[in-house]
């Protein structure tokens, strides 16, 4: 009895004292998002952003976290409280739960499971119930078509999202995220996942209704969306949500394409620096490339949103999923 | 029970999603407990541009939402069977490739179906 | 052991008793996001198994999406349901009998039932060798070859689904302009603008 506390205690400690550091560096990450972005958006549109809270601003974060918190929850009076309340709760806790399984550096993974890359897309996909639930329970007109156009928005480009998941998995053959990394990939098929890089980097915008994809919460027509009756912290944990998935999108697109913690391009000379420095780089180009289009692009047409998603997307991904398999067959470069 | 050594893997995810909820339901109730609640019902109406609500929010739709989402499933399905094939194909080799080819060939005369239809349109 | 036994016991606890809210709550929302929590609690029992494509296939297709479209008809149909339920209680005796019929078929089925030969020792070898493989490998090696005929009947069904979603739902509304891409790529300026000489003072 005493041998099983002993090996199951120091485990369990060990294992909730990872989890603290990464629930730790998510929530900071995505405290310095949202700052980064509003400076990276105010250098773009030649304003200065958030300048009085500490030296450049750097504690806005934590001033708008403390404000959040200390206003008043506000619950509709026509809303369904439970659901209500739930709602923000489930997609901040999803948004988190995806960080178990993403492998930071050589060996640096909580849960090395077979099957990574779908507990990520499973994940994924339940964050459109969030969204649901927000909407259907708020029982505001805005909202409810706030949570309409997100869902069927999220599920259209989860489909091309697969396909390109497959094509990766095709050229690694495994499921596993620290194999995705770190099998070889011939010149040639790198060159040939490239078009699925741009497919993905624009699905992934779509995913997180990110701009020029952020029709659910387009203020000039539907004020904030699903979230338009939200406030204080239940606001707050749709908006943690929403940005810790984005982080969590830009560090899937790191594993699946831009070789997680190796160092860039190959290069031997490279590989001094810690990995796990290289992935926070590679994850925070990719965040650069969401605020960047967000400050760039003006937002798309519903019915466009969805032509792009059925009729452009899904036929390519899927042609090129065919395509990619029939060239690994032939040429037996399979892994 | 499957191997130890496999399910050792899933309980972080467990502890993971354990403390992940808690941390959720502490935040938000911690701010319901901390911040000032003074609900009035003026603020406790749903928003709208300054009149009541006509109708009960929860109407009826485009039913173009229930076909993109029927649509979505028929798709998720076809990738979950494309995922063990493109982890095995190097196993099972042509045969198993041109199964797959049969299977993708199959939806696609559907997915030309719909686009013929113009259900993939949206207006 | 332990821990399997108790993470099993919680699961599958968890999954009887959403299971059994799925049928008595009273909002029929809440009776989807129970039956949505009942399917996570599932996958979880399948982890267990070591069943891990498995379990997280269900969390993809089943959580994913089949239950979101269960929450989109429940949610946004516009029926009264307390009217609904007011006649309910006239079905209890059809539902009686038809319930009664079922249990008999399943009493009859577990007595008299006789598996064929062998089938019990094929049951408890797997076709692949879990030796090295992980088990979606061990579903690919043999889904696509040894069975390739009920995969190609899903792929029928699926194409069948497709076609009823459409044929029951769509509907092409009348007198609506949908935005033709080549059609506005080909517009030359020459076709719609003209350019004139205007003489100043003339008024033309």
């Amino acid at each position: 009895m005493l041998e099983l506390w002993t090996t199951y205690g120091i485990w369990t400690a060990m294992t909730l004292m990872y989890i603290g550091i990464i629930v730790g560096c998510v929530l900071t990450a995505v405290a310095y998002l949202t700052y980064a972005e509003r400076k990276v958006m105010s250098a773009m549109q030649r304003r200065q952003g958030p300048m009085t809270v500490g030296p450049f601003g750097l504690l806005q974060p934590i001033a708008d976290g403390i404000k959040l918190f200390s206003k008043e929850t506000i619950i509709p009076s026509q809303a369904n409280k439970i659901v209500f309340l739930l709602a923000p709760m489930l997609l901040f806790a999803l948004a988190l739960m995806a960080w178990a399984v993403i492998p930071f550096d050589k060996g640096w993974v909580l849960a090395n499971i077979n099957v990574g890359i779908l507990y990520l897309v499973a994940i994924s996909s339940m964050m459109v119930y969030g969204v649901i639930m927000a909407g259907w329970a708020s029982n505001s007109q805005y909202a409810f078509l706030g949570a309409l156009r997100s869902a069927a928005q999220m599920v259209s480009y989860e489909v091309s999202m697969g396909l390109i998941i497959v094509c990766v998995v095709l050229v690694t053959g495994s499921l596993n995220l620290q194999d995705i990394v770190e099998v070889h990939r011939p010149i040639w098929v790198q060159i040939m996942l490239l078009p699925m890089l741009v497919v993905f980097l624009i699905s992934i915008l779509a995913e997180t209704n990110r701009a020029p994809f952020d029709l659910p919460e387009g203020e000039s027509e539907i004020t904030g969306g699903y979230m338009v009756e939200y406030s204080a912290m239940a606001f707050a944990l749709f908006f943690l949500g929403e940005y810790s998935a984005m982080i969590m999108m830009s560090a899937m697109t790191t594993i699946l394409f831009l070789g997680g913690w190796l160092p860039p391009f190959g290069i031997e000379a490279l590989a001094f620096v810690p990995g796990i420095i290289w992935f926070a780089l590679k994850t925070a180009g990719v965040l650069f490339f969401f605020i960047w289009s967000r400050a760039t692009l003006p937002r798309f047409r519903y019915d466009q949103l969805m032509r792009l998603g059925w009729k452009i997307f899904l036929p390519l991904t899927l042609g090129w999923v065919v395509l990619v398999s029939g060239m690994l067959i032939t040429f037996d470069a399979l892994p | 029970m499957a191997s130890e050594e496999l399910l050792i893997q899933y309980l972080p995810i467990l502890l993971f999603m354990f403390i992940a909820c808690a941390i959720s339901v502490a935040m938000v109730f911690g701010s319901i407990l901390v911040a000032k609640q003074k609900p009035d019902s003026e603020k406790n109406s749903a928003y709208e541009c300054g009149f009541e609500a006509f109708t009960d929010a929860r109407n009826k739709f485009d039913v173009r939402f229930y076909l993109v989402c029927l649509l979505f499933i028929i798709f998720d399905l076809e990738i979950a069977f494309l995922f063990p094939w493109a982890v095995s194909l190097k196993e099972i080799g042509m045969f198993g490739f041109w199964s797959m080819m049969s299977f993708l060939g199959i939806l696609t005369v559907g997915f030309v179906y719909e686009w013929k239809k113009g259900a993939l349109d949206w207006e | 052991m332990v821990v399997q036994a108790l993470a099993f016991y919680l699961f599958a606890s968890i999954l009887v008793l959403s299971a059994f809210f799925v049928i008595t709550a009273r909002n029929p929302v809440h009776s989807v996001l129970f039956l949505i929590l009942s399917f996570f609690n599932a996958a979880g029992l399948f982890v267990l198994l070591g069943a891990e494509f498995i379990a997280l296939t269900l969390v993809i297709v089943y959580v994913g999406a089949v239950a979101v479209l269960f929450l989109f008809v429940v949610m946004m149909l516009d029926i009264s349901f307390a009217d609904l339920r007011k006649g309910a209680m006239q079905y209890v005796p059809m539902g009686l009998v038809i319930g009664a019929i079922i249990l008999t078929e399943l009493v009859m089925l577990f007595g008299a039932w006789q598996f064929a030969p062998g089938a019990g020792q094929n049951l408890a070898v797997p076709v692949v060798e879990l030796v090295d493989v992980t088990n979606t490998e061990a579903l690919g090696q043999v889904l696509y070859t040894n069975y390739v005929l009920a995969f190609q009947v899903a792929g029928l069904i699926l194409f069948i689904a497709m076609i009823g979603a459409i044929v029951l739902t769509h509907r092409r509304r009348p007198g609506i302009r949908r935005q033709v891409v080549s059609k506005q790529q080909a517009v030359r300026g020459e076709d719609v603008i003209e350019i004139r000489k205007v003489t100043t003072g003339t008024g033309a």
